[in-house]
């Protein structure tokens, strides 16, 4: 031990025993990053009104009540539709969009490129009254069409990010070699480009659903009436008091999230593999 | 002569039109973000200027100047996203450094800590918090129990909670780009400052920590502007007590369905952000600031 705190922890010589303050100060914040959200679980089981840890009964009182509400279950259908359709309109469209900027080497991919990651920078106050307004004259408002588009642009920057970085250290030549041999190039992007780039795709895809299932103040002003989002009920639900039942809820959104990390994780794997 | 000029005209057409093919291919996306945000957020730019009786004005900038609340709002807004981008960087710059020294396993390791509350819903983390930090909660019950303060204090629904709540999710937005720009610096030049009898901090600081500043700079950025336009945790921990521009805008509507004066903050959080940025762009590349540059 005493060695090993007297021993060079880096190229500077400087000691691990010198350092000693970094291991602890950044195990410390570890923790603290991890923690809060995790210790939330245990008491989503606690059988209080006043969420308790540890618990000192345990019960599933609030996963009933939650599971036995008819306007939560219709909350969370409608979060896991527009999620899923989301994902299925921000993907396509922004993998497309990150295809052409990266092959066409125009002089407006540039500004292109800034107009579409504006959705990332402008407050999200702003995009979500800016689509109130255009849903009540397109008279999309309070649809799933309407939630679905609007979800969909906050999604296209992540995608465009995440797709373009991996076209950048794609070999585009391949393409070119096969569409040399006569291929069209759809077909050369679809057989030779896309398995290549597939990786990126499936985070994109990841992250426009929890993109969208996450995402709260859109929801608030352009989803209401018959389809509120599961966000837009708990929003409402914490302005008001401590529900228990929320902690059973971000208990199960926990796990939506870790399902879907290990999920990208997995596929991010075969990155290096392959 | 003549017939090769002509095949090479036509070529550079057809390549023309090739990229000019390629390049609609992200109309799908241009024409999403045109319908949805920018015409919109174009409409509320004129709906800014039109006054209660439906004519041109500038009252709704006036208001603004005059009253002193929404000075206030400005100030909040500014101070609260300045201390969160400040806190942010003294917790989060240490964690990146520690994480740049470990071998590549255990980083990864590390950084899991790091993209598990990144990928929690923003919502679920601050109800974590709300729950944490209320008078009953855990954070008063062990404060107590250790004897650092004798009676339930209150930490949320003030500046205290919604500092604690927004570092919380900020963090990982500073630590993933620091780390990123640590990881690519190459170890040869700390060697070799060592070897020309550079003190350890010697080294760190005219060395690593300059090479380190534009990851370290642009998730600072990035923290800086997301705060600029946060609404859910300081509406949420605040307890009405941290007023944010944002909280303004959508009171505004949901209270006032005042839409002139809800455009106009707007308008001047939008034109702030764009200033901020601006004034960035001119040190680092937007391209950089988004990871999708190397």
């Amino acid at each position: 031990m005493i060695r090993w705190l007297k021993s060079p922890a880096s190229e500077t010589q400087v000691t691990h025993g010198q350092r000693l303050w970094l291991y602890v100060f950044a195990g410390i914040t570890m923790i603290l990053l991890v923690t809060p959200t995790l210790i939330v679980i245990p008491m989503s089981f606690s059988d209080s009104q006043y969420l308790e840890f540890p618990p000192e009964t345990w019960s599933l009182r609030w996963y009933r009540h939650y599971f036995e509400s008819e306007e939560w279950m219709q909350a969370t259908r409608t979060s896991f539709v527009a999620a899923f359709f989301t994902m299925l309109v921000a993907t396509p469209v922004g993998v497309l969009a990150a295809y052409g900027l990266h092959a066409s080497k125009l002089p407006y991919i540039r500004a292109a490129f800034v107009l579409l990651i504006t959705p990332m920078m402008v407050p999200v106050v702003l995009v979500a009254i800016g689509a109130f307004y255009a849903y009540v004259k397109l008279q999309i408002l309070y649809t799933m069409l309407g939630l679905v588009l609007a979800h969909s642009i906050l999604a296209i920057p992540l995608v465009l990010i995440v797709t373009g970085s991996a076209l950048k250290s794609y070999d585009m030549n391949q393409e070119n070699a096969a569409r040399s041999l006569g291929a069209p190039r759809w077909k050369a992007f679809m057989t030779i480009t896309l398995p290549q780039i597939r990786f990126a795709v499936v985070t994109s895809a990841l992250l426009s659903f929890l993109t969208s299932f996450d995402e709260v103040v859109i929801a608030m002003f352009i989803s209401g009436g018959d389809n509120p989002t599961l966000t837009r009920n708990m929003f409402n639900a914490l302005r008001d008091q401590i529900d228990p039942t929320i902690a059973s809820i971000s208990t199960l959104m926990i796990l939506v999230t870790t399902v879907l990390m290990v999920l990208a994780q997995i596929f991010g794997r075969g990155k290096s593999g392959d | 002569m003549a017939v090769t000029d002509m095949n090479a005209d036509g070529l550079k057409r057809d390549e023309r039109l090739e990229r000019l093919k390629l390049f609609g291919l992200s109309s799908p996306a241009v024409l999403m973000v045109l319908v949805i945000l920018v015409l919109p957020v174009g409409w509320l730019f004129y709906v800014s200027f039109i006054g209660a009786d439906g004519t041109f004005s500038m009252e709704n900038y006036e208001r603004m100047l005059k009253r002193k609340s929404y000075a206030r709002i400005f100030q909040t807004t500014f101070e609260v996203s300045l201390m969160t981008t400040g806190l942010c960087i003294l917790i989060g710059y240490p964690l990146a450094y520690f994480m740049s020294q470990l071998p590549t396993r255990w980083a990864n390791l590390c950084l899991i800590t790091v993209l598990l509350p990144f990928w929690t819903s923003l919502l679920v983390r601050t109800y974590a918090w709300l729950v944490l930090l209320q008078k009953r909660g855990l954070v008063n019950d062990w404060a107590i129990s250790l004897g650092l303060w004798d009676e339930p204090i209150k930490i949320v629904h003030n500046l205290n909670g919604t500092l604690i709540g927004m570092v919380h999710i900020m963090l990982p937005f500073l630590i993933l780009p620091t780390y990123a720009a640590m990881k690519s610096i190459d170890r040869d030049y700390l060697k070799a400052a060592s070897n020309l009898g550079a003190s350890p901090s010697r080294a760190f600081w005219t060395v690593f920590f300059p090479l380190s500043t534009p990851g370290l700079f642009a998730g600072s950025l990035m923290v800086f502007i997301l705060c600029l336009g946060f609404f859910v945790t300081p509406a949420v921990l605040g307890g009405g007590k941290v007023i944010m521009v944002s909280m303004k805008i959508v009171s505004n509507i949901e209270l006032f369905v005042n839409w002139g004066a809800a455009s106009a903050l707007g308008v001047v959080l939008l034109v702030l952000t764009v200033i901020v940025l601006w004034i960035a762009s001119r040190f680092l590349k937007l391209e950089q600031m988004t990871g999708g540059g190397h």
